[in-house]
């Protein structure tokens, strides 16, 4: 089963964070990816830019509408996704459990429901 | 379904054709047998049927109309000789045809009859591994709501309707199909695999499993039907409602306990089931009255239930970690304990008491403890005892009757007699239990007459 990874937790403010311990979450999340693609279940993964450099987009009221941000203000935030082939979902808790954000924020685990692939939509 | 009401399921010469014995049988053999393949088997059934996909509510129809199939053929064809390999190879046949799932195929009969029917009687369903380990954790997996674990387990593994768990939990049957429902849909959803979790995970998965066992056993008290239902004899000793004779709980207790023999807390709950279930053929005399535990004759007790539990207490108790389990269990062999004079070890009773109130406390050990107070600091320090606790309980402990009957017996040896009537009162008031109920009724004229 395909599951996502969505890794959320609080932004720290510029300056927050110290150099040294970026460079030591850097080295983590090398080592986390490096562990998925070894164990042949990475499709993907990325780590995303802050929410201040998000746009919103949507059409839903008629026209288009461009928003500065995200669609909703959280004190946590998406910050990455993994997404994950592995037989089920403790295996998926498994590689959440060691995803180095779970130190500090949250990881969502969900099964996707289909994906696009070779030309078609399938389960 | 409408495969099976096309009409051509029940004309066709279908499953138990080549059947020695017998060939036709009444409608109520044929139920009888079904239900009672349903009670013995449906847990493991399903649990088969699930493995492979997860899927709880699919399973869950196929083993259903499996069981509607063999009401209706049955009575012409005959019980056939190993119903439960029936079933099975009945129900895999209709989850063949769900996933095949195109809906021409629904309205054609059921091919069952023609290939894997008709070795039916080489499907050793015994040989096949049981899945109901597995079935039980995947209801106990920490992604699945908390309090749906043990109500799941006693609809899926053994078998008990929405209706009846509702009742149990005291949560109207709609609510409690409803949270069912939405388990099953879940787990297949999330893809909560049937399997045993690392050695490292298991432990705290197996508490899940180990409560659930316990509410089987609760359950039975409280639902079963009228031979299964006994009074709890051990009033006002120990207000604990374990007296059933649930022979579903005491199966899966000893399956866990051969599954995971190390761990000390499932040989707790083995024992504890064992101990409670050998006293069962005392707790009724020859006219069906209910007989307190200190009125009851020890030699009417299963020996080979209490020497299987404490077995169970030796190889816990190996381990050198105390647990809630092991303690009720512990309180339960200090009963059975009591020799052919009568005399109980209250001491040690209350000791254990004391320890089970300390790390799993709950309003049963509370009522069990202020009765066991009685018996050794006599029962105005019981009475303040079980006081303390019902206060502190507040309205949980109204409607709770063994601390009812409990209340009343002290009231009664302290000779508050007007008090002791009315506690006798709120206490019937609360017993379903026949038997119990006229021994309730007769203490309290005995003290209305005083």
């Amino acid at each position: 089963m395909r599951y996502a990874l969505l890794m959320h937790y609080r932004e720290p403010a510029e300056g927050e964070i110290s150099e040294e311990a970026i460079e030591e979450a850097k080295e983590a999340f090398g080592a986390y990816g490096r562990a998925l693609e070894s164990a042949g279940v990475l499709l993907y993964a990325d780590v995303l830019q802050p929410t201040a450099a998000t746009t919103t987009v949507t059409c839903r009221e008629g026209g288009l509408q461009v928003q500065d941000g995200p669609f909703a203000e959280t004190k946590e935030a998406l910050a990455g996704v993994f997404l994950l082939e592995v037989p089920d979902l403790d295996a998926a808790i498994g590689w959440a459990e060691k995803c180095p954000g779970a130190q500090w924020g949250f990881i969502e685990v969900r099964p996707t429901a289909t994906a696009f692939v070779d030309g078609a939509w399938t389960r | 379904m409408d495969t099976l009401t096309s009409g051509g399921g029940g004309r066709e010469a279908g499953p138990g054709r080549d059947e020695p014995g017998p060939v036709t049988c009444s409608a109520s053999v044929a139920a009888r047998s079904a239900s009672a393949a349903a009670r013995d088997s449906y847990g493991r059934l399903l649990a088969l049927l699930a493995a492979s996909t997860s899927d709880l509510a699919g399973a869950e129809d196929a083993l259903a109309d499996a069981f509607e199939r063999a009401l209706r053929t049955w009575p012409s064809q005959g019980v056939p000789a190993n119903p439960d390999a029936w079933l099975l190879t009945v129900a895999r046949n209709r989850l063949r045809d769900q996933w095949k799932s195109a809906g021409a195929q629904r309205v054609v009969p059921l091919a069952a009859g023609h290939d894997a029917l008709a070795y039916i009687d080489d499907v050793d369903v015994d040989s096949i591994p049981d899945r109901r380990l597995e079935l039980m954790l995947v209801c106990a997996h920490p992604a699945i709501e908390r309090v749906v674990h043990t109500p799941l387990m006693l609809n899926t593994v053994l078998g008990f309707t929405a209706e009846q768990v509702g009742r149990a939990f005291s949560i109207p049957p709609s609510t409690m199909a409803t949270r069912l429902v939405r388990a099953k849909k879940r787990i297949k959803a999330a893809g909560i695999a049937f399997r045993i979790p690392d050695r490292a995970d298991l432990p705290a998965r197996m508490t899940s499993v180990l409560e659930a066992v316990y509410g089987a056993y609760v359950i039975d008290w409280a639902t079963g039907p009228q031979d299964r239902r006994l009074p709890s004899d051990a009033l006002p000793s120990d207000a604990l409602p374990s007296d059933a004779l649930p022979s579903d709980a005491l199966q899966l207790a000893e399956v866990l306990a051969t599954l995971v023999p190390g761990d000390p807390e499932t040989r707790g709950l083995a024992a504890l089931i064992e101990l409670s279930a050998a006293r069962a053929p005392a707790r009724l005399d020859a006219g069906g009255r209910f007989v307190p535990l200190a009125g009851q004759d020890p030699s009417a007790w299963d020996p080979h239930l209490i020497s299987r539990a404490h077995e169970h207490l030796r190889a816990a108790h190996a381990r050198g970690q105390l647990g809630r389990f092991q303690l009720e269990a512990a309180i339960q062999a200090v009963h059975c304990a009591r020799g052919p004079d009568g005399a109980t070890d209250w001491p040690t009773l209350l000791t254990l008491h004391r320890i089970l109130q300390s790390i799993a406390p709950s309003l049963g050990s509370g009522v069990a403890l202020a009765a066991v107070t009685a018996e050794v600091d006599g029962p105005a320090a019981g009475l303040a005892t079980l006081d303390a606790l019902l206060e502190e309980a507040g309205q949980r402990a109204r409607w709770f009757q063994p601390a009812k009957a409990t209340r009343a017996h002290l009231l009664d040896l302290l000779g508050r007699s007007e008090e002791a009537v009315a506690a006798y009162e709120s206490a019937i008031s609360l017993t379903h239990d026949t038997a119990e109920r006229q021994y309730l009724e007769h203490r309290r004229a005995r003290v209305a007459k005083s």
